[in-house]
């Protein structure tokens, strides 16, 4: 089979090596003295022999492969790929933050718990919150922790039973499966012809065994929904919380809270709506905050001050315990603290603006050439459909968005939210210029002009990639996970 | 633009915000800052943290100060890496697509597994993971996990599954440190999904694995095994003993400690399990010219396909960190590795041997050891610290401070890094201090 790169294994010669130590500068002893009997390892592991200019070519090689927010456009909804500033990486590298061990005592941990303490102190202002916790390392994680605080305070009050979790039908996948992972059944309601929470419908299904409504807003179609505070009332009244998907924070920071809003439990992911790098799948940061009758419920440690020191508190004898080792996701947080203070108040509220006014300009035009469901003004992001393509000429989303690809520029998030047909969701984020966006504007008109005139075309993109449509049938059927040296 | 969205101003395209939500003033935050300044700013908060750099680092407990190649930032610092993110578009992701297959490898064979998965957030919650796919598979709701199971992950896996009413036992410490095989026989019943073992375990100390996956296995639950990467260079693999998961934190693999974060959660286990295992898989396959080439694979296991049904709900994982763990397996290799790992192993055994010749220091387990060891110290662990932070000397881990049973003992942590003069140095020092 023709192949792009070889893969690491593949470039292997025996007795290559990349690695520099130190001579061992104690006494050698047999290693079978120092360990169980059977406990050696009578096989090294197969790791790749190779040199450290192999190591290198191999993965810049392979880096060139990708499509990152650094080479061009990439709107993919509920993502916020909006540009990484580089003073972040610069900061978070520092050797006073990267390279400090988890346990080294307070003392020696001043600079950090400062900057984790106030970084809560902030989510809490832009949140309209009381208490924060860093724990939780991505916006799922941050779901999983905000539920189980919910069911944890419920339980204290002697509504334990309350296992109901009421999602609409426009909301992420990690939803309904966070619910489930906190012992819950997930309720669906619909939304109404504007977008928002069908308000009847959640009224049918609001009674004393509703835990909590999870509530992305702006929601996955880019729409904020004009009835929140009325939602909020209704679930408060039927004895339930409200719990705030911060995915799209990104649509109304600084103009409104989720506190404000009438949540009691939300996450944001800071490597959305603040900045930080998206690594490829990870890491992120899914901070949660809490109202204050539910703060005795965060995870331990939380972090403190008593007006001289900062201290990490474990004695919480409310506290879900832990979510994750340690403190969370603490390089990812001096990014977002970065960009915060970078950004200061009027900074971030501008960038929401800019965010919006950039989303609306590319909906306006683009409806002139895909249908789009709902036509209101969005927030952040918005959602078209390929579905005139498809009557057209059988060209779908999928095939608009591989043809994308050809033009040099990643295409929208596909095929979601759910409740549209042949979904785009596209997000540009407030870091693109509209020469950009009228560049993507452009790509898109045309690829909608194939579709009527060369069909097959579209259907048959991408072609400039380095690699050209994958078959998923075969390796879902078959799946290949590893590689295993022949013979 | 506006007059294009056909806008009059920008407050117009907020309007459909309900007033009694609005924030009608400016956020309370402090002043931006320029980036000359910001950077002054953040070197001095910076500054008032103890960095491994300027320090002797003798602190272990899940975070180790190994080296880290040069070429691992170089690549991870690249921004077609950083600045993508999941793969969904496979055309424009082979980069991360194929070293995420590269780094599956390395893993499920550095475990003995079958197959492994493309990360999650870090040791601890990769080991709750594990209970959710051992439930799946055997529809029980009880745990047995070792006390010597480092305390953040015991937390971890019962925060995870407490909302589905999963119970917890905890298996003893035998007095040479390893987990009593007889303890957990007699917690494991026919309703146990798993055992959980750390191998080496939270002291140090390696576990029996043979033993304990066969009580494990007696009862019919699955074994899970939460491991050392850098210690499975030298050690035979769980799989080798039946384990049927492994899973651990990869930090040593070339990742910063960070404070404890970001950090990476390996997991590996037998191929009849991989269709119930959580998180992302690359996977290989051809593409329409004919190539080979790698996509996301088996995606009806996960959320935003299944949503209620999914076996976690994980999305975000920690691919840059993966990343980093595969060019530092890639740069150390097959030889440097395990030359890692026994030096590791020497240096530990080297500190061990001279501290506890020292006046009433004494080894708290006879269990043998990898790179960590607990002693019993003439005066408390805290003191310990103490006494030598003002010597530029970090550690030991107070015991006492997870395991009350254990008050005032003292864990130090040998990494390959640490030269004969510094352990030389910490064993002068503590001498003094004790004195």
């Amino acid at each position: 089979m023709k192949t792009v790169e070889p893969l690491i294994f593949e470039l292997s010669s025996p007795g290559r090596t990349a690695y520099s130590l130190p001579e061992l500068d104690v006494p050698r002893k047999e290693l079978t003295s120092m360990l169980p009997p059977g406990s050696l390892r009578k096989e090294p592991a197969d790791l790749p022999e190779v040199s450290e200019v192999d190591v290198v070519r191999h993965f810049v090689r392979l880096s060139r492969l990708n499509h990152g927010v650094d080479i061009d456009f990439y709107p993919l909804g509920s993502c916020t790929m909006k540009y990484n500033p580089k003073i972040n990486e610069e900061t978070a590298s520092l050797p006073g933050f990267a390279n400090v061990h988890p346990y080294v005592p307070e003392a020696g941990a001043q600079g950090l718990l400062r900057m984790i303490f106030e970084l809560e102190r902030y989510l809490c202002e832009i949140a309209g919150m009381d208490k924060f916790t860093l724990q939780p390392a991505a916006g799922a994680h941050g779901e999983f922790t905000g539920l189980a605080i919910i069911r944890a305070y419920q339980a204290s009050i002697g509504q334990g039973h309350r296992n109901k979790v009421i999602i609409p039908d426009s909301a992420h996948g990690t939803n309904p499966a966070t619910a489930v992972m906190n012992g819950c059944v997930t309720v669906e309601v619909k939304s109404d012809a504007r977008g928002g929470v069908d308000l009847e419908a959640l009224k049918a299904v609001l009674d004393g065994d509703v835990a909590a409504l999870m509530l992305t807003n702006p929601n996955t179609l880019g729409l904020a929904d004009e009835n929140i505070h009325v939602i909020a009332r209704m679930v408060h009244e039927a004895g339930g919380l409200l719990y705030y998907d911060g995915a799209n924070a990104n649509g109304t920071l600084g103009w409104t809270r989720p506190g404000d809003m009438g949540f009691d439990v939300l996450h944001f992911n800071l490597h959305k709506t603040f900045a930080t790098p998206h690594g490829g799948g990870g890491p992120g940061s899914g901070p949660v905050g809490v109202k204050s009758r539910l703060a005795p419920f965060l995870p331990v440690p939380t972090v403190e001050f008593d007006g001289e020191r900062y201290y990490l508190d474990d004695d919480r004898p409310q506290s879900i315990g832990k979510v994750r080792g340690f403190y969370g996701n603490v390089g990812v947080a001096v990014k977002a603290y970065t960009y915060i203070r970078e950004m200061g108040a009027a900074g971030l509220k501008r960038a929401t603006e800019d965010a919006v006014l950039n989303a609306n300009y590319l909906m306006a035009e683009l409806k002139k050439y895909y249908l789009l469901p709902y036509d209101r003004y969005c927030k952040h992001e918005f959602v078209l459909s390929g579905n005139w393509q498809k009557a057209r000429s059988g060209v779908r989303t999928l095939d608009i968005s591989k043809r994308t690809l050809d033009f040099g520029m990643h295409p929208p998030t596909n095929y979601f939210p759910l409740i549209v047909d042949e979904a785009m969701m596209v997000e540009p984020t407030e870091t693109e210029s509209r020469e950009t966006l009228d560049r993507y504007i452009s790509v898109l008109k045309e690829i909608d002009r194939e579709a009527t005139e060369e069909p097959d075309k579209v259907k048959g993109a991408p072609y400039a990639t380095p690699v050209g449509r994958l078959d998923e049938v075969v390796a879902n059927r078959k799946p290949n996970l590893r590689w295993r040296r022949e013979g | 633009m506006l007059a294009a969205v056909g806008a009059k101003d920008i407050a117009e395209l907020f309007s459909d915000i309900p007033d009694e939500t609005r924030l009608k003033r400016p956020l309370d935050l402090p002043p931006p800052m320029a980036e000359s300044e910001l950077r002054r700013y953040l070197k001095s908060l910076a500054g008032l943290n103890w960095a491994a750099d300027d320090y002797a680092c003798f602190l272990g407990a899940g975070a180790y100060d190994h080296y880290i190649p040069s070429v691992v930032a170089e690549i991870t610092g690249r921004n077609e890496f950083y600045t993508a993110y999941t793969p969904y578009q496979p055309e424009v992701s082979q980069g991360t697509l194929q070293s995420i297959y590269e780094y599956q490898t390395m893993i499920a064979e550095l475990a003995g597994m079958d197959v492994a998965n493309a990360s999650m957030y870090d040791g601890p919650s990769a080991a709750a993971e594990a209970i959710l796919l051992a439930m799946a598979s055997n529809r029980r709701r009880h745990v047995v996990v070792s006390r010597a199971v480092h305390p953040d992950t015991r937390s971890v896996c019962k925060t995870y599954t407490a909302g589905q009413g999963v119970t917890f036992s905890e298996a003893a410490i035998s007095p040479d440190g390893t987990t009593s095989t007889a303890s957990a026989a007699s917690l494991l019943t026919e309703d146990t999904t798993c055992l959980i073992v750390q191998y080496p375990n939270f002291f140090g100390v390696i576990e029996p694995l043979a033993e304990l996956a066969e009580a494990a296995h007696a009862k019919g639950a699955l074994f899970v095994v939460v491991a050392n990467p850098i210690a499975l260079g030298i050690l035979t693999p769980p799989g080798a003993f039946g384990a049927d998961v492994v899973c651990g934190e990869g930090q040593p693999l070339g990742i910063p400690m960070g404070f404890g974060g970001p950090h990476l959660g390996f997991f590996a286990c037998l191929e009849k399990y991989q269709r119930r295992m959580a998180g992302r898989l690359s996977g290989m396959t051809v593409d329409s010219r004919g190539q080979r080439a790698f996509v996301l694979t088996l995606q009806t296991r996960e959320q935003h396909i299944r949503r209620e049904k999914a076996t976690s709900n994980i999305c975000s994982n920690e691919a840059l960190c993966a990343l980093a763990a595969c060019v530092y397996l890639s740069a150390m290799g097959k030889e440097g590795l395990r030359e890692v790992a026994s030096q590791c192993l020497h240096k530990a055994h080297y500190a061990r041997e001279r501290i506890t010749r020292l006046p009433g220091f004494q080894p708290a387990f006879a269990g043998t050891f990898f790179n960590e060891f607990v002693v019993k110290a003439p005066v408390p662990a805290a003191r310990l610290q103490e006494g030598l932070a003002g010597r530029k000397i970090l550690g030991p881990v107070d015991v006492g401070r997870f395991y009350p049973e254990y008050a005032g003992l003292a864990m130090f942590a040998v990494t390959e890094k640490r030269t004969r003069k510094e352990i030389d140095g910490l064993v002068s020092a503590l001498e003094v201090i004790a004195g």
